[in-house]
């Protein structure tokens, strides 16, 4: 009985599949909201408004708080955020139905746990960081942009995957 | 006719509904797809799971031809759609930041909330990273205003860049998409891992 529960949790969907209906969900997005879908941009959101209450001050004086939170007339009261809630429902109910839920680090035998979790909280520092600087990350800049043929896009998506592509040499030990 | 909330078809209200059901959609495609784990996300890297690269072209392929499709029936008008801005440097530098991000990190934003939904605590450090850089970009926003303000060339899409209609550039997309599909299935067969 344990191994069909092993294998199971290790099933997944085909995925060509998968890509199509990531798709449908973006042509959803673009439908509704004449957006693409996103994820940094929801960090970004909840941390102007997490200082906007802890130093509203702050998010005056500085220029790249001030400009967003003049764009929103509150910043949780935005899209993205509404949409990253989703994602994490969403993810969870699929997790439930393959019997994936489970606390735990997934790493490389050949690393500890210790190493991957710092790895991770550094790669999450560049990955924010970076999305901040490219006006977006995978989802919103290099995914959605793609699906409307914009330059940007493609640059974003060339940039993040051609870079990954020239590292993983140095970081193979932390995946295979 | 869409973009909805664009031409006043829905209120403000129903498109936040809306964005969370579409989030339940996006989070049910990437976990049921195995984006919540970071070691098959590396795997395109090293060839042996090339799940992004399948997932994510088809995906930008089947979004392109749907909504080019739904223009040329009247169903939304593309005009009205959010095309992203073009500023060169940024982007570039801004991406090379990210991939770096990938690969040392093993997720991007939109799957390190997908693997922390199902428990992955490396992806929850992650999503505290993630804080961590908006963070540090805005506090040091100064550093950076004129790389992020450089290059700005509008919002142009690439196929008018490269002086083709949208509905050539979307098959010749297709082709280069069928052509990495294939080394994708090419490489899962020739760098096989079992256990990962």
């Amino acid at each position: 009985m344990e191994s069909t529960k092993t294998d199971r949790s290790r099933r997944y969907l085909n995925p060509y599949l998968g890509g199509v209906l990531l798709g449908l969900v973006l042509i959803a997005a673009n439908y509704v909201a004449g957006r693409g879908l996103g994820a940094s941009g929801a960090v970004k959101s909840v941390i102007v408004a997490a200082t906007d209450v802890i130093a509203p001050a702050h998010v005056k004086n500085n220029a790249y708080y001030s400009e967003y939170a003049k764009q929103h007339s509150s910043p949780l009261k935005n899209w993205l955020v509404f949409q990253m809630a989703g994602v994490l429902v969403g993810g969870f109910l699929s997790g439930a139905l393959w019997g994936r839920l489970k606390l735990k680090v997934e790493h490389s035998p050949k690393i500890t746990s210790r190493k991957r979790l710092l790895m991770a909280g550094t790669g999450g520092i560049l990955f924010g960081f970076g999305s901040q600087l490219g006006r977006g990350c995978t989802s919103g800049s290099a995914l959605s942009g793609m699906a409307v043929i914009s330059v940007g896009g493609f640059i974003t998506m060339a940039a993040i995957f051609g870079t990954a592509f020239m590292l993983a040499y140095f970081f193979r030990k932390n995946w295979i | 006719m869409g973009p909805l909330v664009v031409n006043e078809i829905i209120s403000e209200n129903t498109n936040f509904l809306l964005a969370f059901l579409i989030g339940i959609g996006f989070g049910l495609v990437l976990e049921s797809s195995g984006f919540s784990s970071s070691r098959k996300l590396a795997g395109v890297f090293y060839g042996y799971d090339t799940v992004v690269l399948k997932v994510f072209f088809t995906a930008a392929i089947t979004a392109m031809l749907g909504l080019l499709f739904m223009s040329l029936f009247g169903w939304i008008d593309l005009d009205l759609v959010y095309v992203n801005p073009a500023y060169i440097p940024s982007a570039i530098i801004g991406g090379v930041v990210m991939g770096g991000g990938f690969i040392i990190g093993g997720f991007c934003p939109g799957t390190s909330f997908c693997g922390a939904a199902i428990g992955k605590l490396d992806a929850m450090v992650f999503i505290g990273g993630l804080f961590i850089g908006v963070i540090l970009f805005s506090e040091t926003y100064g550093l950076w205003d004129k790389l992020y303000m450089a290059g700005f060339q509008g919002s142009p899409k690439l196929s008018e860049s490269l002086g083709m209609s949208d509905g050539l550039f979307a098959l010749f997309l297709i082709l280069a998409a069928i052509g990495m599909f294939y080394v994708a299935e090419w490489a899962e067969k020739k760098f096989p891992r079992e256990e990962y």
